[in-house]
């Protein structure tokens, strides 16, 4: 792997063909879920459903454990896991919240209050320092 | 000759969409959103396109990990509006003029870019909400008033294509157009954006001075705007922003001095900072 500039952006993970190799059938799991057939198939047997992809043992724990941070660090991405959002019932929005650490209401006060500022959320360096 | 008389850019966030099939768009969250497209319904009206060539990204929906193609041309007679997991958007079939998608299919390969065509596709809000915007509200049994040739554009996995790639691909779709024999009037859309970013925990940031400026220099300094990089993109605007590159192909296809009819700006609807423009070409 070459050294990538945009890896000292904080709080980012940047999906690139790096993470879209790795994370090829956790994303494909995800998608499957935009079909009700599929969200079916997860209802009534999780582990049977997940066995039909070929995600590794690490990204299978995430799923379980809704680990939407860890999801995206193991190459998924945030189109694709957010169909696992929606098959919790949670909204685009909400789960912009957890993944950022934030109450519901804090992130939704955040956005009305014209959203997550530049200043100090340029540099991974400007993070370290808080 | 078919003529392109203006460029849009827009926004295409699903909320708004959202809004409107649950005609919320008078609650105060909305209010000021819907506010600023008042102008462009009117406007549209009185300019009416006969074509609109719409430049957006797919959200993994026609197109999932298997298959990330750079540049997708619609080429089909139609378009079915998509189930992004909720149901397809109550919103009118999308319809091609499929004889002129063909004409710049070919058109563009012969001028070295190197197209994916589509003879089969679903459309996603990142096509049917800007629709929305600029036709106001619409049922499936209704007409949308225009044709439409979808360019998608994969903004999802990086990199998406540069700006200065987009910009000298709207200038290669102009060239397309304008060597169509039908007199038609033509608006090129290119949506998305503006800043936002929706993953891990940067989600939510917002940067309103970054896209003023950027604005401004697409309106008035083109060969500036198509000199942005990915990364000042990723870093200034939040992961999403990099839709802000389709803006570019719009841009490409228009006259080099354009005049700005509208703008509209406002933060947030959701995760997103919404912006609007309509520029007309110099007659
Ligand atoms: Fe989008």
């Amino acid at each position: 792997m070459t050294e990538k500039a945009y890896e000292d952006i904080p709080g980012t993970f940047v999906f690139d063909a790096d993470r879209s190799r790795e994370g090829y059938w956790l994303n494909q799991f995800c998608i499957s879920l935009g079909k009700e057939k599929n969200r079916q198939a997860f209802r009534d047997d999780p582990e049977a459903h997940m066995s039909k992809f070929k995600m590794t043992e690490a990204q299978k724990q995430a799923v379980r454990d809704r680990d939407w941070n860890g999801l995206l660090e193991l190459g998924g991405n945030i189109y694709y896991t957010s169909k696992l959002g929606a098959f919790d019932g949670i909204v685009f929005q909400d789960l912009a919240a957890m993944m950022s650490g934030m109450s519901r209401d804090d992130y939704r006060k955040m956005m009305v209050d014209g959203g997550r500022p530049i200043e100090g959320n340029r540099y991974k360096s400007e993070w370290e320092k808080k | 000759m078919a003529k392109i008389t203006a460029g849009i850019a827009c926004s295409h966030v699903p909320a708004i969409g959202v809004a409107m099939d649950q005609h919320i768009t008078e609650q105060p969250y909305w209010q000021p959103v819907f506010k600023g497209f008042d102008y462009s319904r009117d406007w549209n009206k009185k300019n009416k396109p006969d074509v609109v060539f719409l430049v957006y990204n797919d959200h993994c929906t026609a197109f999932d990990a298997s298959c990330i193609p750079t540049f997708a041309l619609g080429c089909a007679a139609e378009f079915q509006p998509a189930d992004e997991g909720w149901g397809p958007r109550p919103v009118p079939v999308v319809k091609n003029h499929q004889e002129l998608a063909s004409h710049i299919a070919q058109s563009l390969i012969l001028d070295e870019f190197d197209m994916t065509i589509m003879n089969e596709m679903d459309v996603d809000h990142g096509l049917t909400v800007p629709l929305s915007v600029m036709f106001g509200d619409k049922t499936p049994e209704d007409d949308w008033g225009t044709l439409v040739i979808p360019l998608a554009v994969n903004v999802v996995q990086y990199p998406a294509p540069t700006a200065n790639r987009c910009y000298a691909l709207g200038q290669s779709i102009k060239k397309a157009i304008e060597s169509w024999p039908e007199d038609i009037n033509v608006h090129v859309y290119g949506t998305g954006g503006m800043s936002h970013q929706l993953q891990s925990e940067r989600a939510g940031l917002i940067n309103a001075t970054w896209d003023q400026q950027f604005m401004d220099i697409l309106v008035n300094d083109p060969e500036k705007a198509r000199k942005i990089d990915h990364l000042e993109f990723l870093r200034e605007t939040g992961s999403e922003g990099i839709e802000m590159v389709m803006w570019l192909v719009m841009r490409g296809a228009l006259e080099e001095k354009v005049t700005e009819v509208h703008r509209h700006y406002h933060v947030p609807a959701s995760n997103t900072a919404v912006g609007h423009l309509i520029l007309e070409n110099h007659a």
